[in-house]
């Protein structure tokens, strides 16, 4: 019986290999979870991040560029400093920082390297690297940082930061990782795709030190990083650089385009910063800085600011109103019936050129009175309805009240009212002509961009067309590569007869016009027209849209000063300077130079609210006066230039 | 055959264990461990003649002369032996160390195989139960002081054999109960354990006839109930109090690898990444990731199995466990053949043996078994291992051809 046994033990190894066998069926075969813990354990995938695209303006002159920088990276174990006071001096750190630096490099790991100092410049660098070698464990990495020797264009080009957790998170690709960077706003944003270029993937195998031992399956999956393409700008950096001096210490935007192409030449956005300050290591610093600033230097207001047009809208309603034949070149109305005042003083005896270049306001009254009524509809509130929804169509053609669909992120609408919108704010036919009058002269429910009004300097420029403006002209090489809807010409429908009517009042606007004598530039003509955009929570901003010369325009432009007060002068004299500098590459009306440099329309800032002092009370004159802002130097003189016989009129209307 | 089948797979492994993608080292290259395992297998091969040549007496003769020695030796290393990994249990002769604790496994076999071959001894007896458990017990304890915990624990492995000779049944059982009770302490509540102890003993108590109901039986049933109880309790104290802090932890991780897989969970986790990742056809020879980037600790000793596992996957360890468990009953059908009693002993401890560090060393690799550092046979690199297997087989292979040659005689 006892032989017997030898069946059990036999048994016995039998069901524990089988049990074995199981087990390793179920951890190799039917459980893969061990598998690919494996290779996120040996294998590791090294990112190469290529070269970012560099953007040059329109002569090929560098607007951004990468410089070297290097990041400084600390391996804890590996450290050996003999001396921390004196490695913080060559450091220039305080000794808290170091210490806090470390103890996160410690926390992360000791045996990998943890970003220990970030972009330092070349010259940084230089010095620390010859020191270096009496400290044990620190090893540097080459990267890039966007470099803007023009130090302008700011809030065009946007800038480029470490990706934020909430773009991480909606990414419908995974591509960015945590620390990546990423174009943040502007150009950087906008063509993201193109400047980042595409990035080299290597895979290598590390043992369990994290010690690399050479690549994966001899690099078979691995690829290279293609650099980023280069772009091409229409930007005149000459002219932005001037732009933004005549702009210091006021708040606005100039815009100036190519009329031919659409492109852009200048776009300033007022107050900026320079772009340099975001891109180094001190970003969170710098923006933290420039946020925290009540004028808002960050918001690129060329196409995110909306202000009502005012009276520079009267070019389209002449334009509108002359293709619909509802007044003649030769129409000529008196300022009776008019609710609104003017300072023409010349009722009765313009024709439309004239009251272009006088901006009369009960002219336009009665322009668009004819405008609304040109139908055959008999009831006023239906004859209304029809008008404006023709008026609508007409002017949507300029881009008014849609996005032009310009290279830059966060472009506004605007606005541009239609029989519609009265329709629900009034009830139907419970709204006519007027109700809806300020409409005649760029105001009521208008809302624009400082883009809008330069593209329609263009249009009037070109005669009746423009290509959407546009700052890039060239992806990767000169004039190749852009999306082929700035190639587009559009017609805004308006007989290009008409056109030389608006000019010849645009120009006399310039030349002769009661307001707009700081914008006549000897041997060029320049056609203009002033606006006034009214402003409820302060003063009036200044408007002054302009092409030049009138023949063969080579440019137009648009000029926004907010808090300017009533009129066009302050920002006709910044536009005139401009197509100056632009068309003669000199300016040599230095008086006026001068004085717009030196007129400061900063408007007075309220502090954000915070619970005042207990102690005293605060003056309550004290929020009136204009905060300083850094990065623009204040000039002493806050008194807003006007001219006194302006200044005094009676400014219950609106038309200049 | 099946012998050089596992040596030489042992050896590619082992060559594949060290194998680095940076140097590409010669597979014969001396240096490394492969080359090592070589000249370890080409003097085996050596002892393998001789232990052919020599007549099958001689192990007969000289069991205890070769026991003793090997007692001495184990002494020995105590005094003079080197200290390798916290154990000092090696002499080292230049480059290479040999460890008599292997051999001591072997000794044992002989001079059990000796003690029973004795006509008069009868394994029911308390007197020769004792006598057999004194010449396990003594080579045990001496690897105990010198720290080797995992070779002791092989002479367990002895119990298969004895079992086979007539050792009654009991205690295997016993065994068993413990071990089973021991695991379950660590899993279960031992409120729950209690009770079921308890339930189990009422239970066995009524269905026990009435007409055996006698008081022994009852106090045998009351004292075993007593006794696992006593077991259980004692769990705590003996995984807390009596084993070494890394023996804890192995034990600890055994029950929850996920607990601390940086930590002492390190080995058990990656190893079973390792053998896991492997899937149905492995990675291919020298593809293994896990193994060759020593992200599996001892990967060309104990850990060997995660570089069959990983690099050969499913069906490399599926041949491998074959192989070993055809081999066992090989062994065991053979010694069932012999004519000799002292060739069937040393032939069930044979079995014994490998079968013991199979289980412990396959079963550690893939989580089921605690970490405990004893080499596969055949195929962790290893001088003193590999000699002492291959002269454990052969020793056996030597007395089975006396068998045949005296049938073909």
């Amino acid at each position: 019986m006892i032989e017997n046994r030898k069946y059990i033990v036999i048994g016995v190894f039998c069901l524990v290999g089988l049990v074995y066998l199981l087990r390793l069926f179920y951890l190799q075969i039917l459980d893969d979870s061990y598998s690919l813990e494996s290779s996120s354990n040996s294998i590791k995938r090294i990112i190469e991040i290529p070269y970012r695209g560099q953007i040059y303006d329109r002569s090929g002159k560098f607007i951004v560029y990468n410089t070297p920088v290097y990041d400084l990276y600390v391996t804890p174990k590996k450290v050996q400093i003999a001396d921390t006071a004196a490695f913080c001096r060559l450091m220039e750190l305080e000794r808290s920082e170091f210490d806090s630096i470390m103890n996160n490099a410690k926390s992360y790991s000791y045996v990998k390297p943890s970003l220990f100092l970030r972009q330092l410049s070349k010259e940084d660098f230089a010095r620390i690297q010859d020191a270096l070698v009496d400290y044990r464990g620190f090893e540097h990495v080459t990267s890039s940082m966007r470099t803007y020797p023009a130090h302008t264009l700011a809030n065009a080009l946007g800038y480029v930061s470490e990706i934020s957790k909430k773009q991480l998170d909606e990414q419908e690709t995974p591509y960015y990782r945590q620390g990546d960077y990423i174009g943040r706003s502007g150009l950087e944003q906008q063509y993201e795709s193109v400047l980042r270029g595409q990035r080299g993937v290597k895979f290598v195998m590390q043992n369990v030190h994290q010690v690399v031992k050479g690549s994966w399956k001899n690099g078979a999956f691995d690829s290279l990083a293609v650099a980023g393409k280069n772009l091409y700008t229409g930007i005149d950096v000459e002219i932005q650089q001037y732009a933004d001096t005549l702009m210091q210490n006021k708040v606005g935007s100039v815009v100036a385009i190519e009329p031919s192409t659409g492109q852009i030449l200048a776009m300033v956005s007022a107050p900026t910063y320079d772009p340099n300050s975001l891109s180094s290591r001190f970003f969170s610093k710098s923006y933290a800085k420039l946020a925290k600033n009540p004028y808002k230097p960050l918001i690129n207001r060329p196409v995110m600011a909306s202000y009502r047009p005012g009276s520079t809208f009267k070019l389209i309603q002449a334009m509108v109103a002359l293709q619909d034949g509802a007044v003649a070149p030769s129409s000529i109305f008196s300022h009776a019936g008019s609710p609104m005042k003017c300072h023409c003083n010349r009722s009765g005896r313009l024709n439309l050129a004239g009251a272009v270049q006088y901006s009369c306001n009960p002219y336009f009254y009665h322009v668009f009175r004819r405008l609304l009524y040109n139908n055959n509809e008999r009831n006023t509130f239906k004859a209304s309805a029809m008008g404006l929804h023709h008026w609508h169509d007409m002017v949507s053609k300029f881009g008014i009240g849609q996005k032009l669909g310009v290279d830059l992120p966060g472009e506004l609408k605007g606005s541009l009212p239609d029989a519609d919108y009265y329709n629900r704010m009034y009830g139907e036919n419970h709204w006519k002509f007027s109700t809806v009058y300020s409409l005649s002269i760029g105001e009521g429910e208008l809302l624009i961009n400082p883009l809008k009004m330069a593209n329609v300097a263009a249009i009037v420029a070109n005669r009746g067309w423009f290509y959407t403006p546009h700052i890039v002209s060239g992806i990767g090489k000169p004039g190749e590569g852009i999306d082929p809807k700035y190639l587009e010409k559009h017609e805004v429908g308006i007989d290009p007869r008409h056109f030389e009517i608006l000019a010849e009042g645009m120009q006399g606007a310039v030349e002769h016009g009661t307001t707009t004598m700081a914008a006549n530039i000897p041997g060029i003509t320049i056609c203009g027209k002033t606006g006034t955009s009214q402003n409820k929570k302060g003063k009036d901003h200044s408007i002054f849209v302009a092409f030049a010369p009138r023949e063969n325009p080579k440019i137009a432009i648009a000029v926004f000063v907010e808090n300017a007060g009533w009129g066009g002068i302050a920002a006709a004299s910044v536009a005139s300077l401009v197509i100056e500098k632009y068309i003669k590459r000199r300016v040599d009306n230095h008086a006026l130079d001068k004085k717009v440099k030196e007129s400061n329309y900063l408007p007075a800032v309220t502090l954000p609210k915070k619970p005042a002092p207990k102690k005293y009370e605060m003056p309550k004159d004290s929020a009136a006066k204009p905060l300083i802002v850094k990065t623009i130097p204040q000039q002493p003189t806050p008194v807003p230039v006007e001219p006194k016989s302006l200044a005094s009129r009676p400014v219950t209307t609106n038309g200049n | 055959m099946l012998y050089i089948a596992c040596v030489l797979m042992g050896w590619l492994n082992v060559y594949a264990a060290v194998y680095s993608p940076e140097i590409q080292t010669n597979l014969f290259d001396m240096s490394t461990n492969a080359g090592k395992q070589l000249m370890w297998i080409g003097t085996t091969v050596l002892l393998i003649i001789a232990i052919l040549v020599i007549n099958y007496r001689f192990w007969d003769t000289f069991a205890f002369v070769i026991y003793g020695a090997t007692i001495l030796s184990l002494l020995l290393v105590l005094v003079a032996g080197s200290n390798i990994n916290g154990s000092r249990s090696w002499f080292k002769f230049g480059g290479f160390s040999i460890q008599p604790a292997e051999f001591a496994k072997l000794a044992t076999a002989l001079a059990l195989a000796r003690y029973i071959d004795y006509p008069n001894v009868n394994l029911t007896k308390l007197k020769d139960q004792l006598w057999c458990a004194g010449i396990i017990a003594l080579p045990a304890v001496l690897i105990i002081a010198s720290n080797e915990t995992g070779s002791m624990l092989v002479f367990a492995s002895f119990i298969i054999m004895l079992y086979r000779e007539g050792l009654p049944g009991v205690y295997p059982l016993i065994a068993i109960v413990i071990v089973t009770l021991f695991i379950l302490t660590l899993i279960v509540p031992k409120l729950f354990l209690f009770g079921g102890i308890l339930a189990l003993g009422i239970l066995v108590f009524f269905l026990t006839p009435r007409y055996q109901r006698s008081f022994q039986n009852v106090m045998v049933i009351g004292i075993t109930a007593v006794a696992m109880i006593a077991i259980v309790a004692g769990v705590d104290f003996f995984v807390n109090s009596v084993l070494q802090k890394h023996q804890q932890n192995r034990i600890k991780v055994l029950i929850n690898p996920a607990a601390d897989p940086l930590g002492a969970g390190w080995n058990v986790t990656q190893a079973k990444i390792a053998i896991g990742s492997g899937r149905l056809q492995g990675k291919g020879f020298l593809e293994g990731t896990q193994t060759k980037l020593d992200f599996v600790p001892e990967q060309s000793t104990d850990f060997i199995f995660c570089t069959i596992g990983e690099e050969h996957g499913f069906i490399g360890s599926l041949i491998v466990v074959c192989l070993f468990v055809f081999l066992l009953c090989r062994i065991v059908l053979l010694a069932e053949k012999q004519r000799t009693r002292f060739a069937r002993v040393y032939g069930y401890s044979v079995a014994g043996i490998i079968f013991f560090h199979l289980m412990i060393n396959v079963g550690m690799t893939i989580g089921l078994m605690p970490v405990i550092g004893i080499p596969l046979p055949f195929f962790s690199y290893g001088g003193s291992s590999l000699w002492s297997f291959s002269i454990l087989l052969f020793i056996f292979l030597k007395l089975d051809s006396r068998r045949v040659g005296m049938f073909t005689r």
